[in-house]
């Protein structure tokens, strides 16, 4: 399933690269895009598992850049 | 500027203003004795925790959470550094430098972020439902199929639709870069995105928003940036490598020297924070995407949807383009312009020009041009195809629809033509290929158009000649794609070799292939391939609906989108929107300046960084200069970026 996530305060383009990396090496994540440009976040992963992996997402933003939220 | 952004301006303005009275009182003495003592501290420690507070918090709270060497760490390292070495002033100045830096680059993204989403405002806010006697306004999205709605003078069309009643005439700007008005009335299509003119219009509508093409434009551009161009993976995997090797290089900056040349500790220290400063590629990372970004969205203003930042990178190198003649340099729009009944008699043999007079005696001639007419369209009265529809148009002039019950077993003969029984007769409709495979003695006609030979039962009875008009402005479309740099033009047709050997030399194309079966436009395509060199890219040039292998064989597959064509935006990865080859030019100078704007960024950047590093290294440059290359490249990058944005007037 793929879902699409606004962001907020996402002010390094950087971070933005970090965070996508991570993203994609959570187990059960197919494919993750992160734009700065746009501020969203796209997220492909198995459908049972959604709601976990993106507490994971959550908690892997939280960590390279603690100041973006993620607008669920 | 956002709340975030005025209150930091409000803290640099009030540290500003504190840190220069502080420094003209220790310059005018005011400090006596009290100058470079540790007491000064405190003073000068005031604007520096004002400007820098966040800085420090963010750097003990990243550091919790895993995230040591990030430049709120770095910054905090080095101005603490500054103040350990009595530089209190130097520390609080460039506290505060790095901070305006970092505002200058907040707010050069927001601008940019503002500017990409003002040009892409084209999307309808609500739609107007006729209830109960009054309009009510409601939400796009909720809009279901085959509503009516009603589109008052000078709003946005919400929906694509048909209009029911009303006349006006639309701007398509928002779909075509043009604001040639339309006309529209009852009966036409309409798409969403183009604002009315001054006529109300109703609407029944044919798609639900998200399928409508306003969206399914705005989600393009949008799905566009994630396509990322080899220049945008390049600096990707350039930035991971970047910080650790200049963070190893600070470490090694910072013990190597001091232990071979014994030098103190505590300048080598200085030296290899400047370093870590600098260590954030964050311009590049910025710039980059965002210059790929605004590319994208000047092509689309334009009226051409590019699909990725890749193919927009893979258009400024392109140099062979292929064309497809009906529907991308011809209008596609057939007209039957000659009605050649076989003549009688062996003398009259052999090839015998168009429109030469000849044709057929004056008495019998128009009986038999009509009964040839009548045959043909008959024969082609199943067919879809522009040629096709064309016979029974003309036909239909002349006496109206064909009686469509004395055919039966229509059957076609791919590149060759078709056969049907008409009145229980065999008779055969199609080019020379099918005359000769049937082995129909036929006499061949010498036409710039297509010609469409008819036999029954073995006899040959005539042709029609059938001419596709060239596109206005194709000729100049060719002519600016070779001034921009395109070097070699092809055109591929399945169409006879005359017809297309005559719109070559009206255009001035260089290559032409014609008679061409869909296969072997792969094949051809494949082959003009292979002949490129290295960077080269070939792109090509169609109406989509038949040529989607091709599409998706060349570098770049360009579609004419005729404002909506579903199949056409799906398989290419450029499409005109209005279908006017003309454009294809501009974007490829759109795409070359966008390139040209990147490059530059990516050599600044790097070359500034090096400089700053190099001369860090060697005790030449200090805080300042670190900040500046790493902040103030950054938004020199970001506001180089912008100007892809912008279009050139033409």
């Amino acid at each position: 399933m793929k879902k699409k996530f606004k962001l907020e305060d996402l002010d390094c383009a950087n971070c933005a690269a970090k965070m996508e990396e991570a993203i994609k090496k959570i187990p059960g994540v197919n494919d993750a895009n992160v734009s700065f440009m746009a501020q969203k976040m796209t997220i492909d992963a198995e459908d049972e598992k959604f709601d976990e992996i993106m507490k994971e997402v959550a908690a892997v933003c939280a960590k390279v850049e603690p100041d973006c939220r993620i607008l669920l | 500027m956002s709340k975030k952004q005025k209150n930091m301006l409000q803290r640099i303005i009030v540290s500003f203003v504190l840190l220069a009275a502080l420094m003209v009182c220790e310059h005018l003495g005011v400090f006596g004795a009290l100058a470079g003592s540790w007491l000064l501290l405190p003073a000068y420690a005031v604007p520096y925790l004002i400007i820098g507070y966040d800085i420090i918090y963010k750097a003990v709270r990243n550091i919790k959470n895993g995230q040591i060497f990030d430049e709120n760490f770095l910054m905090m390292l080095a101005t603490f550094g500054a103040f350990g070495v009595r530089e209190y002033s130097e520390a609080a100045a460039v506290m505060l430098f790095y901070q305006v830096g970092e505002l200058f680059q907040s707010y050069a993204v927001g601008k940019s972020r503002q500017s990409i989403s003002e040009m892409m405002d084209i999307c309808p806010e609500y739609a107007n439902i006729e209830q109960d006697g009054g309009l009510l306004q409601v939400d796009p999205d909720d809009v279901e199929v085959g509503s009516i709605i009603v589109v008052k003078p000078g709003e946005r069309i919400p929906l694509d639709g048909i209009v029911t009643d009303g006349e006006s005439y639309i701007d398509t700007a928002a779909l075509t870069g043009e604001s040639v008005p339309r006309k529209v009335a009852a009966g036409k299509e309409i798409f969403s995105g183009c604002v009315n003119g001054s006529g109300t219009l109703k609407v029944r509508t044919t798609k639900e928003f998200d399928d409508s093409t306003v969206a399914k434009i705005l989600e393009l551009v949008e799905n566009a940036s994630s396509k990322k161009a080899r220049t945008e993976k390049f600096i990707t995997k350039f930035a991971r490598y970047y910080t650790p090797v200049v963070t190893i290089g600070a470490v090694l900056l910072a013990v190597v020297p001091p232990l071979v040349l014994g030098g103190g500790f505590g300048e080598w220290l200085q030296r290899a924070c400047t370093f870590l400063v600098i260590s954030c590629p964050c311009a590049l990372v910025i710039s980059v995407p965002l210059g790929f970004f605004g590319g994208i969205g000047a092509a689309s203003k334009m009226g051409v949807l590019v699909k990725g930042g890749n193919y927009l990178e893979a258009v400024a190198e392109m140099t062979t383009i292929v064309f497809d003649k009906t529907g991308t340099l011809t209008k596609g729009e057939f007209k039957v312009t000659e009605i050649l009944p076989a003549k009688e008699g062996r003398e009259n043999e052999g090839s015998y020009g168009a429109g030469s007079g000849e044709t057929a005696g004056v008495g019998t001639g128009g009986a038999k041009q009509l009964e040839l007419l009548e045959l043909a369209a008959l024969g082609e009265g199943y067919s879809n195809h522009p040629i096709a529809l064309s016979i029974r148009e003309a036909y239909e002039e002349k006496s109206g629809k064909p009686a469509m019950d004395r055919v039966s077993d229509a059957e076609e003969i791919a590149g060759h033509g078709i056969c049907v029984r008409i009145d229980g007769r065999e008779v055969l409709l199609g080019n020379e290929k099918l005359m000769r495979l049937k082995q129909i003695d036929y006499q061949p006609v010498s036409a710039a158009g297509t010609v469409v030979y008819a036999a029954c039962e073995g006899k040959y009875l005539g042709a029609l000649v059938i001419s596709d008009l060239v596109k206005d402005g194709a000729a100049e479309a060719i002519r600016s794609m070779k001034k921009v740099g395109v070097k070699k033009c092809v055109m591929l047709t399945g169409d006879r070799e005359q017809a297309a050997k005559a719109v070559a030399e009206e255009l001035g194309i260089d290559e032409v292939h014609a008679e061409l079966l869909p296969g072997d436009k792969v094949s051809l395509v494949e082959k003009l391939l292979e002949g490129q060199k290295g960077r080269e890219k070939l792109a090509f040039a169609g109406d989509g609906i038949n040529d989607a292998p091709v599409l998706s064989r060349a570098d770049i597959g360009i579609a004419m989108g005729s404002m909506g064509s579903d199949a056409a935006i799906e398989a290419a990865d450029v499409v005109l929107m209005d279908d006017d080859v003309r454009k294809i030019a501009a974007v490829v100078c759109c795409a070359r300046k966008t390139l040209r704007i990147v490059k530059q960024n990516i050599v600044f950047a790097l070359g500034i960084k090096a400089l700053v590093l190099l001369l860090g290294a060697l005790g030449m440059a200090n805080m300042w200069e670190a900040v500046f290359a790493d902040v103030g490249v950054a938004v020199i990058a970001i506001m180089n970026s912008m100007r892809a944005l912008k279009t050139e007037e033409r």
